[in-house]
């Protein structure tokens, strides 16, 4: 019956009727009309997909998702998702966060929920500031900026997401742009798919605080000779082929393959290599390197919930299904006459 | 209360029954005194003794040995009569070294009997302890029965040949005082030996010593002529019922296995390990062919999250932790009363404030519970009474959270969670079921639509077709939920919430009084008192005393029926062990001037400090 009502779901099924209240031109907007867009596919019924958010821009995302949602408090919603998750597995849950909420307040929640391998898609909007609190250094704001917060500079180096989610035993990692919708709904895709904790990382432009944050390598004239896309089993190249990336003694090293200046094999790509490749990877950054988009990470390793049904099973079958008289009167019991 | 009587198998000593026996064992934190007392409890138990204990033990899990720091008790009051405490003073002392009669003696009845491991009192033992002299030479002890014996010793003599390492033979000579009690009061042997053998089972030669040494200090008790008289207290009349020993964590996590059973949702524990909660978890954990799911999370913040996560899926969402704990959990407990999920969370107090005294009891919590939120956060707060009554409350809790909607603070303390008393075990059968009712009709479906009567929403699970929605934090709506900052939509949501709660007041069973229903005093309390209490009550009751009790199970919202027994009696007096917390509720509640009984020791009431407190009272 459900796979009748999935067929019928479109994109207008999952808006909700609440009115979208982030800031004009807000990147936001792109990443929930993709996400809108893309929810159709899975063939899930709307009511066994629950979003759940913390707080800041980012998190009013369940608002205007007509599924369930719960937008809970300041950095939490991995903790509260991983509650939903393991006594209902059979949901889709997705957490929507943003830098300050999963970086900062959230960041032990965070690796916690990657080590665990939760089986949760978490779409972190990375914009760089703080947005709902007007404009104050984030977790991922440059070494420098000034914000609100720092009229000076920040002197706080930035957490790098990709980074920080690989180093917490993330079995799913990948980055895309606000400013490449088509990108972000083959990783939107990638994320729904992946069983356990799923981290995209997407770079949203805040307009009233951070605007233009990502542009240099964004923006559609840019993409081509400033990103490099990670694609499955082809060479790691870009710029139209002119230039490639290597990886020499562990470190990513950029191949001149144009001009010959710097000649050599470029790295055939492979997100299920050790992980290694891909810390090098997430810390290639402009401006001396290509940023990477795409997947870097998708291995398969055993998930939270099903490790704890199978456990649960497991004891069921040593010890019997649960009868509460007969724990109650277990140990050591006399009785009085 | 004395009779002499010839026990066959100890013909050589006169037997004399007792009515109740007070023991502490004490000694340093590695000589295994809790595992000694418990098991002299078990087996206390087993013979139908009501009984109570009183576990005392050091915040670290190895102080330097031998130092007054490192000392660990365990007091256990038994007795052919109900029993209401550990009680007040031991009037028999097993003190393991010189540090543990130190820190110990002075609680000690006069004349009472000390039996003192005299291999311990060496020069630099009585140096660590703060000892200038030897007590068991300079005189000091005179005012007791003292039976020194070389424990240490007579355990490696009987050990000498059974191929232990000296450490683990060191290890073994608390089953040798173990074995010298079991004599003393006329109890068998063989429920420890089976016992001992099941411990150890990976390690038969461990097994095979201390059994040998539980058996040497036995026999060392039937043979040595130091003793000569045992002693025998019989089963206790207690109703009619099997019975277990039960501690308030477990009796705790029993009851959620219950409310599993009993409400038909799966019940999700998230915690995160601090004492002295953790056994709960620990004694959860194992019940996982029942309903029950229980989730070590990587902080208290997250235990709670996890837990309201939970309850937002359909389950109920508990969270076990102590007053530390809730501090951090308070943020979520806020959310999970302006989403109005049910949640259970269970505090078990300590010594406050910060990290305080994490192994020694209090009653400290109690406007944390009520008032440590932001905003107007109004939530049920109950307390269970003892160690068998947190099944109880437990399940009185869960069935509030359900029906109202609501997370609710249970209270108990270090002192009911760790000790033990016999429980007389419920019938499952009769246990009264409280499943929910999930709504799964989309008609006319508002987030925000109360029950008439308990002004409870409707809880629906993720999953229902037609009846997707967003809840959250923010002020919503009164009837659709959707965000709302109107200042009148404010006002309402905020007196609902607080009458919400106030309801809970409506199904609350209407007070028992302990003694006539009028008089000078009353004597209100709260929490793991309440044996301390009745005793104390009933003894200036046996005195001609106008003196009645009243103990309270539900803190928030009080009882209904509370503000006119206040009102029937001259005085009221209020124990706590705070500075009195319940005391301040009462007095701006009611306008009654409340008295105050505070002690914040770390330590329960004594019964006798009490009645000589609430003699003060009485003219
Ligand atoms: S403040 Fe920035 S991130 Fe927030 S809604 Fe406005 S543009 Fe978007």
């Amino acid at each position: 019956m459900t796979e009748t009502v999935q067929s019928k779901l479109t994109r207008k099924d999952f808006q909700s009727d609440q009115e979208v209240r982030w800031c004009p031109g807000c990147g936001d907007y792109v990443i929930l009309a993709q996400v809108q867009k893309m929810m159709p596919e899975l063939g899930i019924a709307r009511e066994n997909i629950a979003f759940v958010s913390g707080i800041g821009c980012s998190s009013r995302f369940p608002y205007y998702m007509n599924t369930y949602g719960f937008h809970t408090i300041h950095g939490r919603a991995p903790a509260i998702a991983t509650g939903l998750k393991a006594s209902r597995p059979d949901l889709q849950v997705w957490v929507v966060t943003g830098d300050g909420d999963a970086l900062s307040i959230g960041g032990n929640h965070f690796i916690h929920v990657l080590r665990r391998n939760v089986d949760l898609k978490i779409l972190l909007f990375n914009n760089r500031i703080y947005g709902l609190t007007k404009g104050q250094a984030s977790p991922t704001s440059e070494l420098g900026k000034k914000a609100k917060s720092t009229p000076y500079g920040t002197i706080d180096a930035p957490f790098n997401p990709m980074h920080l989610a690989l180093g917490a035993g993330a079995t799913f990692v990948a980055r895309t742009s606000d400013a490449d919708p088509v990108h972000m709904t083959e990783m939107l895709r990638r994320v729904a798919q992946h069983k356990g904790s799923a981290f995209l990382e997407i770079l949203q432009n805040c307009v009233v605080f951070n605007d233009a944050a990502f542009e240099s390598f964004t923006a559609k004239d840019m993409r081509a000779s400033r990103q490099i896309y990670l694609e499955q089993g082809k060479p790691l190249v870009y710029a139209g082929g002119t230039k490639g990336l290597r990886l020499v003694d562990g470190h990513p090293e950029v191949l001149d393959l144009a001009s010959g200046k710097a000649p050599g094999e470029p790295m055939i790509w492979n997100e299920q290599a050790e992980v290694s490749a891909a810390f090098a990877l997430s810390t290639c950054a402009a401006p001396d390197f290509p940023e990477p988009v795409g997947v870097l990470r998708a291995v398969d390793a055993p998930v939270h919930h099903i490790l704890q049904e199978s456990q649960s099973d497991a004891v069921r079958k040593k010890l019997g299904a649960g009868n509460l008289a007969k724990l109650l009167t277990s140990g050591d019991t006399w009785t009085i006459s | 209360m004395e009779s002499v009587s010839t026990q066959p198998h100890h013909p050589a000593h006169k037997s004399h029954e007792l009515s109740a026996v007070t023991i502490r064992f004490c000694g340093d934190s590695g000589d295994g005194m809790q595992f000694t007392g418990s098991e002299f409890t078990r087996v206390s138990a087993l013979a139908g003794n009501d009984l109570q204990t009183l576990p005392d033990y050091p915040a670290e899990i190895r102080a330097p040995v031998g130092t007054l720091a490192g000392v660990s008790g365990f007091q256990v009051q038994f007795s052919s009569a109900p029993v209401f405490t550990p009680g007040d003073a031991p009037e028999v002392l097993v003190a393991m070294n010189p540090a543990a009669l130190k820190s110990n003696l002075a609680d000690l009845v006069r004349s009472g009997t000390l039996i003192l491991n005299s291999g311990a009192f060496t020069k630099q033992n009585l140096d660590k302890a703060g000892y200038t002299s030897n007590p068991m030479e300079d005189g000091s002890l005179a005012a007791y029965r003292v039976h020194a014996i070389d424990i240490s010793k007579l355990t490696a003599t009987a050990l000498a040949d059974t191929g232990l390492s000296a450490r683990e033979i060191a290890r073994a000579k608390n089953m040798f005082a173990l074995g010298l009690m079991l004599w003393m009061y006329s109890r068998p042997m063989e429920a420890t030996v089976k016992f001992l053998e099941q411990k150890f089972a990976k390690m038969p030669d461990v097994a095979a010593g201390n059994v040998k040494a539980l058996k040497a200090g036995y026999y060392f008790g039937e043979t040595a002529e130091i003793f000569t008289e045992t002693f025998v207290v019989r089963a206790a009349e207690l109703p009619k019922g099997t019975y277990r020993s039960i501690s308030g964590n477990e009796a705790t996590a029993l009851g959620l296995v219950a409310t599993s059973e009993l409400s038909g949702l799966k019940v999700f524990l998230g915690t995160y390990p601090i004492t002295p909660a953790s056994d709960i978890l620990h004694e959860l954990s194992k019940h996982r062919n029942f309903n029950v799911n229980t989730f070590q999370a990587e902080d208290e913040i997250a235990a709670v999250c996890a837990s309201l996560g939970a309850s937002f899926g359909g389950s109920l969402g508990v969270t076990s932790t102590s007053g530390p704990g809730v501090a951090l959990m308070q943020e979520t407990i806020s959310l999970a009363l302006t989403v109005e999920l049910p949640m259970l969370v269970i505090n078990v107090q300590r010594g406050g404030p910060s990290t305080g005294l994490p192994t020694k009891t209090e009653q400290a919590d109690l406007l944390q519970a009520i008032f440590g939120r932001n905003g107007e956060a109004p939530l049920p707060v109950l307390a269970a009474s003892g160690p068998a009554d947190c099944f109880d409350a437990v399940l009185e809790a869960a069935r509030v959270a359900i029906r109202h909607m609501t997370p609710v603070i249970l209270l108990t303390d270090g002192f009911i969670a760790n000790g033990q008393e016999p429980w007389k075990l419920p019938e499952a059968e009769q246990l009264a079921k409280f499943a929910p009712k999930f709504r799964t009709d989309p008609k006319d479906y508002h987030v925000y639509e109360r029950d008439p009567k308990t002004l409870a929403r409707a809880w629906v699970r993720p999953g229902t077709p037609g009846l997707e929605h967003r809840i959250g934090g923010l002020e919503k709506h009164k009837l659709t939920g959707n965000v709302s900052y109107d200042p009148d939509n404010h006002e309402e949501m905020v007196r609902t919430r607080a009458e919400k709660v106030a309801r809970v007041a409506d199904d609350i069973a209407p007070l028992s009084i302990l003694g006539p229903k009028s008089g000078d005093v009353l004597v209100l309390g709260w929490g793991s008192t309440c044996g301390a209490i009745q005793q104390a009550v009933q003894q200036l009751q046996a005195k001609g005393h106008s003196i009645s009790a009243v103990h309270l199970r539900h803190l928030n919202p009080l009882p209904k029926d509370l503000g006119e027994i206040l009102a029937r009696f001259k005085k009221v007096v209020i124990p706590e062990l705070n500075l009195g917390q319940l005391q301040m509720l009462v007095r701006a509640r009611y306008l009654v001037d409340a008295q105050g009984i505070h002690k914040i020791k770390g330590k329960p009431f004594r019964v006798s400090e009490l009645k000589s407190a609430l003699e003060g009272y009485l003219s």
